[in-house]
């Protein structure tokens, strides 16, 4: 299992600015490691942000996405104390589900 | 450049290892078929194919899609593309890098109250434009700008 993700969720007015860090290689398959062999795939490719369970957000990524990747979202109509789910699936079947409460 | 042995020994790699995942019972074969990644769109290696695999027929140039990224990028391994689409009833952005070997980096769904605006890192092998496209009301809006890469993220 992976690290958990970072999430920090603020709100301006009624708009939650979400803003995420998930721990990831995001290998593109096509580095070479020190013997010259290929570093196989490895990245995100699916995650979705609930708000109080509430699917908001679906995104598919690809192996373009820097390792260690950032997204900031912005969420209208959210209110303190509401719930902010995170999750995300890669191509391994490695999955991660972290949550955060909107401050 | 003999690609063919390359792309060979790309996918084994891949298969190897989701085999051997499938194998330790860490993947269960449904959650492959649940997923919705779109492997066609993601796999597609010209943006015109990527974009065809989208589902997006034809292309409407807008103004009202904003993109934010710097016009030099020192470092093509993070690449900070910042999307606000202002095309009404925005259902969804994607960004593609025109130059990647595999050009479609992103794509995001936006549903109840989210508004249509992402900003993402992105890798860049080189220069090249960075074209969003934004999907509303059925139709298809598109932007570009260039970024200009002077070390580039792929080859590590």
């Amino acid at each position: 299992m992976a690290d958990p993700m970072k999430i920090r969720a603020t709100l301006k007015g009624d708009v939650a600015d979400v803003r995420v860090l998930m721990a990831h290689p995001m290998e593109t398959g096509q580095r070479k490691d020190n013997a010259g062999k290929i570093i196989p795939v490895h990245f995100i490719q699916e995650m979705s942000v609930k708000v109080n369970g509430k699917t908001v957000i679906e995104g598919q990524i690809s192996q373009a996405i820097s390792r260690n990747p950032v997204f900031s979202f912005r969420v209208k109509g959210a209110k303190a104390g509401d719930k902010v789910e995170i999750s995300w699936l890669d191509n391994k079947g490695d999955k991660n589900l972290t949550e955060a409460a909107i401050a | 450049m003999p690609t063919n042995r390359r792309n060979a020994l790309k996918r084994a790699g891949a298969a190897g290892t989701l085999g051997a995942a499938m194998a330790a019972g860490l993947l269960r074969p449904q959650d492959l078929l649940a997923a919705g990644w779109n492997k066609d769109a993601f796999g597609a290696k010209s943006p015109l194919d990527a974009v065809k695999n989208l589902g997006a027929g034809s292309l409407t140039d807008s103004k009202d899609i904003v993109i934010e990224a710097p016009q030099i990028a020192e470092n093509g391994a993070v690449v900070p593309i910042e999307v606000t689409s202002n095309v009404p009833n925005t259902k969804s952005i994607a960004v593609l890098i025109e130059k990647n070997p595999f050009p479609l980096a992103a794509k995001f769904d936006f549903m109840d109250g989210a508004m249509p605006f992402v900003k993402v890192n992105v890798k860049m092998g080189e220069s090249s434009n960075v074209r969003v496209i934004a999907e509303a009301g059925g139709k298809h809006f598109t932007a570009m700008k260039e970024v200009k890469v002077t070390i580039g993220g792929c080859g590590g």
